[in-house]
């Protein structure tokens, strides 16, 4: 196993849009624990993409079970993910390894199902929400050579915690 | 660090920017927004020459469009960022001291402002005042919320939240 160099922006390879994986063998085991490995060597990432690590091919990993009181799926590998249905919209800041110290808030769907395949090539199912959710938004946005500094709202523009605000009859934004 | 204030009208950004570059100087972090009519820039910004380079750069253009110019030799660089992890929202009929209330209150138990806005807003004879926070505590957001809770029973709606950032 090794700890993998991460790109960070500027770098264009960051942008580029990543292959799917055809081919489930020892060798892509042996890169996703070394992209795991990765992971957690640096500061407390819930989630890397392959990108990150200049490896284009659709491979993500997320793991929110270390937050407290967050539904979960434990560790995740997703190979070649798709989000087939997504569901409301929440704002929640977001940091990235490939952008050090800069975070910034960005909306992401609050619910989604999606397929992918697991490292031996095997179909998954999911459905998620919330923290997860948003994580695995997040990493399948390297994929396509998105970061979240594409989807930064302004810092002014206030969408947090509409629902408690509509729950506790409180005035509504207009 | 640089603090330009004027009356609003299109292009002071573009003014200002121009003639710090012409000079050869960069910049930072910036805030810029305008409030009640007038342009504010607070803008950290870096030249050769230091402040007197800087005040003859901006000179025509603050003469041009009528904007105040203020100048704080600052350290500058690449910094840490604080990351905010409460945010604090405030909503109430408008009166004197509100700010200084829920201020001195969160002060009072540490806490600290990263950025604030606020806007007046609603009928010109009922206004209502509306404030947003996000800053740093290294208290339980239940010590925030005690701290905040003679405001609230005054008619002040206090809501305070955490922000969790997801790294990925």
């Amino acid at each position: 196993m090794a700890v993998l160099d991460i790109l960070t922006l500027p770098d264009e390879r960051l942008r580029r849009v990543a292959e799917p994986v055809t081919v489930f063998d020892e060798a892509l085991r042996a890169f996703i624990a070394d992209l795991e490995e990765t992971r957690r060597s640096g500061p407390a990432a819930v989630g890397i993409a392959a990108t990150q690590v200049d490896v284009l091919k659709r491979i993500v990993i997320v793991d929110v079970s270390g937050r407290k009181n967050t539904p979960n799926h434990g560790y995740l590998v997703l190979i070649n993910p798709e989000i087939v249905h997504w569901e409301g919209y929440e704002t929640a800041r977001e940091g990235c390894l490939s952008v050090p110290d800069y975070t910034g808030n960005v909306i992401r769907a609050t619910r989604i199902r999606l397929t992918a395949n697991d490292p031996w090539g095997r179909p998954l199912e999911l459905e998620m929400e919330g923290y997860e959710a948003r994580a695995v938004q997040h990493e399948m946005d390297h994929l396509d050579g998105t970061l979240f500094v594409d989807r930064v709202v302004s810092r002014r523009t206030d969408l947090f915690r509409r629902k408690v605000y509509q729950k506790g009859g409180q005035p509504k934004g207009g | 660090m640089l603090t330009l204030v004027g009356a609003d009208r299109p292009g002071i950004v573009a003014g200002v920017t121009q003639a710090i570059f012409a000079a050869g100087g960069s910049l930072g972090e910036a805030s810029m927004i305008r409030l009640g009519g007038n342009f504010t820039i607070m803008l950290m910004a870096a030249v050769e020459g230091g402040e007197a380079r800087l005040r003859d750069a901006l000179a025509p253009v603050a003469a041009d469009m009528d904007l105040r110019l203020h100048i704080d030799p600052v350290a500058g660089g690449l910094h840490q960022h604080l990351i905010p992890n409460v945010q604090v929202r405030v909503t109430g009929a408008d009166r004197a001291g509100i700010v200084a209330e829920i201020t001195g209150a969160l002060a009072g138990v540490g806490f600290n402002i990263l950025e604030l806005d606020s806007d007046v807003a609603g009928d010109p004879r009922r206004p209502v005042y509306l404030m947003h926070i996000q800053g740093y505590s290294d208290q339980p957001i239940e010590a925030l919320e005690a701290a905040v809770a003679p405001i609230r029973a005054s008619g002040i709606a206090v809501d305070i939240a955490p922000v969790e950032t997801l790294i990925g």
